[in-house]
């Protein structure tokens, strides 16, 4: 891309390919015995924290399709055994995860259209140098970095707006992220050159014009970086449901999850069994359910990041450039 | 636009300061040419206006006796009342220090591993296995925060857990981790790590990524060993993105990770797990205890601010790279 002249832009080098495109030396007599020796042991450390970061989320994954008795009797290390499907199958056919999910998807999409097309635009303008009162503008986004009114105050403005309970409350008090907004700013302003917009001017382009036909068609890594930055930070999100929400019908999947997992809502398990026998049973299912909801909620970004990992990386080095 | 203004009756004179008159003119003219960027600016001045500004001038419930009907502007001014009483409250030390004690000990291990990540996969010679690293150790960074914490639960259930099965592996009685109070900060802390640290090893692999390969590949020359090339080049050439967002952290020092906080609570280790935000939720949403809540949040983020101040005073002194 032509993008890569300016060192400042987007589209500096990813950090794989560190040491730029010269050809590596070749090793010499100079390389010593004690290299080798730290060749070998940081490639055991990191060996060992891919071990670690993974080792948990295969166990996972291995647990959820394993006999719920197995796994609680510890023979489940590095096989599943016993294999089964019941705690999908009592997912899918829980009601409450389908509706949860059914809400995060319309949040994410909506949350996402608003904060994205937001800090596009507001962004751009605060870009532009010949834009009259840019630095006191831009000062007034940045103090809110540094101070915010609180939780508490947060909560109030959105019940006296008649917010609580709605969507609004979901999409709204989060849209716009100052650090976000930033980033779009650095963008243009290395992006987009002064001489490209005195052109359009020239030829009688408004910076209406300007913008929707030159600037964001010239953006799209960008606007990549801030739509996955958004659904990602949307489909994760929990607490704003938490505290502005409170019919259940409109939780997103995380609350549903949070209510599942960690308080232990059990009651969609089914079984309310007399008996110690079928109580533990229960439990041993309610298990193998927590088991493969983890699976099905982090799936989707899991299987999206390696498409998404470009851009997030991107992301990264403007956020470093400043 | 016309050459002149013609002075409106009922004004003074037009006369005095012709010079300034037409710079007034002009920056009229300046911003009433670019109404179409304000235009695309209004959304977002509104959002921050609302949902920034709006709270910020709430904040004055935290010196007020706030009720419904007056709202923000008319509740009755009780000055400090609410500080003091939270000061004398017996939870005070207790919250205070369970938040200074997670933020500390994130501090001290979560931030030191990225850059000690960073430098170790930055020397490794094969472009593949490089890249195999980097998105395996970020992967959990996109994993939310209620799934990590239900992975917790599962994985360190007393009854089924994969943990408390090693340990009974090994001999030893299962421990119920979730629910004890002393193993609430390692396990916050491990599994911040375990989560965040691959993502914030990025920022450092870019500025490695940045450092001019001819110094190495000179101090090769002079006989250099890796270990000295770590310490000598890419240690200093990081050091200025350290430093800012070492003083970043710490401005967040007292905000982070209140989620996690609130989702690994568990009614045993409560005496550990009571951030002064949690217990801000706690008292002021559902107890609905909104001015003494709001009074706490604002001390938390004054405490915040005046960290930052000082570190970044501190760096300043030490001239080294600073926020502003």
């Amino acid at each position: 891309m032509s993008l890569t002249t300016n060192p400042r832009t987007i589209d500096k080098p990813t950090p794989t390919v560190s040491r730029g495109h010269l050809p590596r030396p070749r090793p010499t007599l100079r390389d010593r015995y004690g290299d080798r020796l730290f060749n070998i042991a940081a490639t055991g450390v990191l060996l060992l924290s891919i071990l670690a970061v993974v080792y948990p989320l295969y166990f996972i994954v291995i647990a959820s399709i394993s006999d719920p008795n197995a796994v609680y009797e510890g023979k489940v290390w590095l096989f599943p055994s016993g294999v089964t499907t019941e705690g999908y199958e009592r997912i899918f056919a829980d009601s409450r995860i389908w509706n949860g999910l059914g809400n995060t998807v319309m949040y994410t999409v909506l949350g996402t259209a608003i904060s994205v097309s937001t800090i596009l635009c507001g962004a751009y303008a605060l870009s532009r140098k010949d834009m009259p009162g840019r630095k006191i503008l831009m000062l007034l986004f940045v103090i809110t970095m540094f101070f915010d009114g609180g939780l508490i105050t947060k909560y109030l403005v959105v019940r006296d707006l008649g917010m609580l309970d709605t969507v609004w409350a979901v999409v709204l008090p989060g849209a716009v992220g100052v650090w976000n907004l930033i980033i779009a700013r650095s963008f243009f302003e290395h992006t987009i050159p002064n001489e490209l917009r005195e052109a359009a001017q020239m030829d009688g382009a408004t910076d209406f014009k300007f913008f929707f036909k030159m600037v964001l068609p010239l953006s799209k890594p960008l606007i990549m970086l801030m739509i996955m930055v958004h659904v990602v930070a949307h489909w994760n999100s929990f607490f704003d449901a938490l505290i502005f929400l409170n019919d259940d019908s409109k939780y997103p999947l995380q609350l549903v999850l949070r209510n599942i997992l960690i308080q232990s809502d059990v009651s969609s398990t089914g079984t309310t069994g007399g008996d110690i026998e079928s109580y533990a049973a229960a439990q041993r299912i309610a298990e193998l359910t927590k088991y493969a909801m983890i699976v099905v909620s982090s799936l989707p970004l899991m299987i999206a990041l390696p498409f998404m990992q470009k851009h997030f990386t991107k992301g990264a080095m403007i956020g470093a450039v400043k | 636009m016309s050459r002149t203004i013609p002075a409106r009756p009922g004004r003074p004179s037009a006369a005095p300061l012709p010079q300034r008159k037409i710079s007034l003119s002009l920056r009229m003219k300046r911003i009433s040419r670019a109404w179409q960027l304000y235009v695309l600016l209004a959304p977002a001045i509104i959002y921050i206006l609302v949902f920034k500004y709006w709270p910020m001038y709430g904040v004055q419930i935290a010196f007020k006796n706030y009720n419904p009907v007056d709202g923000f502007t008319d509740s009755p001014w009780v000055g400090l009342t609410h500080f003091i009483r939270f000061v004398n409250s017996y939870q005070f030390g207790q919250v205070v220090g369970n938040t200074l004690w997670i933020a500390v000990l994130g501090l001290l291990v979560a931030f030191p591993i990225p850059i000690i990540l960073a430098l170790l996969v930055n020397q490794l010679q094969s472009e593949r296995f490089k890249k195999f690293t980097q998105t395996v150790l970020y992967s959990p960074a996109f994993i939310s925060t209620v799934v990590v914490v239900g992975i917790m639960f599962v994985v360190l259930s007393p009854r089924s857990g994969l943990v408390n099965n090693a340990v009974q592996l090994a001999g030893g009685e299962p421990i119920f981790f979730m629910g004890s109070a002393e193993w609430f900060r390692p396990i916050y802390v491990i599994s911040d790590v375990w989560q965040n640290a691959g993502f914030s090893m990025i920022v450092y692999l870019a500025a490695l990524a940045g450092i001019d390969p001819a110094l190495h590949d000179a101090a090769k020359v002079d006989g250099a060993s890796k270990l000295q090339r770590i310490r000598h080049i890419d240690l200093p050439g990081i050091m200025p993105v350290v430093t800012v967002l070492f003083i970043l952290a710490i401005g967040n020092l007292l905000n982070v990770g209140f989620e996690k906080a609130l989702l690994m609570q568990t009614p045993l280790n409560l005496s550990t797990s009571e951030i002064i935000q949690t217990y801000v939720y706690h008292a002021g949403l559902q107890q609905a205890q909104f001015s003494y809540s709001a009074a706490i949040g604002l001390f938390n983020s004054l405490l915040n601010l005046a960290l930052l101040l000082f570190f970044n005073t501190v760096a300043r002194r030490a001239n080294q790279a600073t926020l502003w």
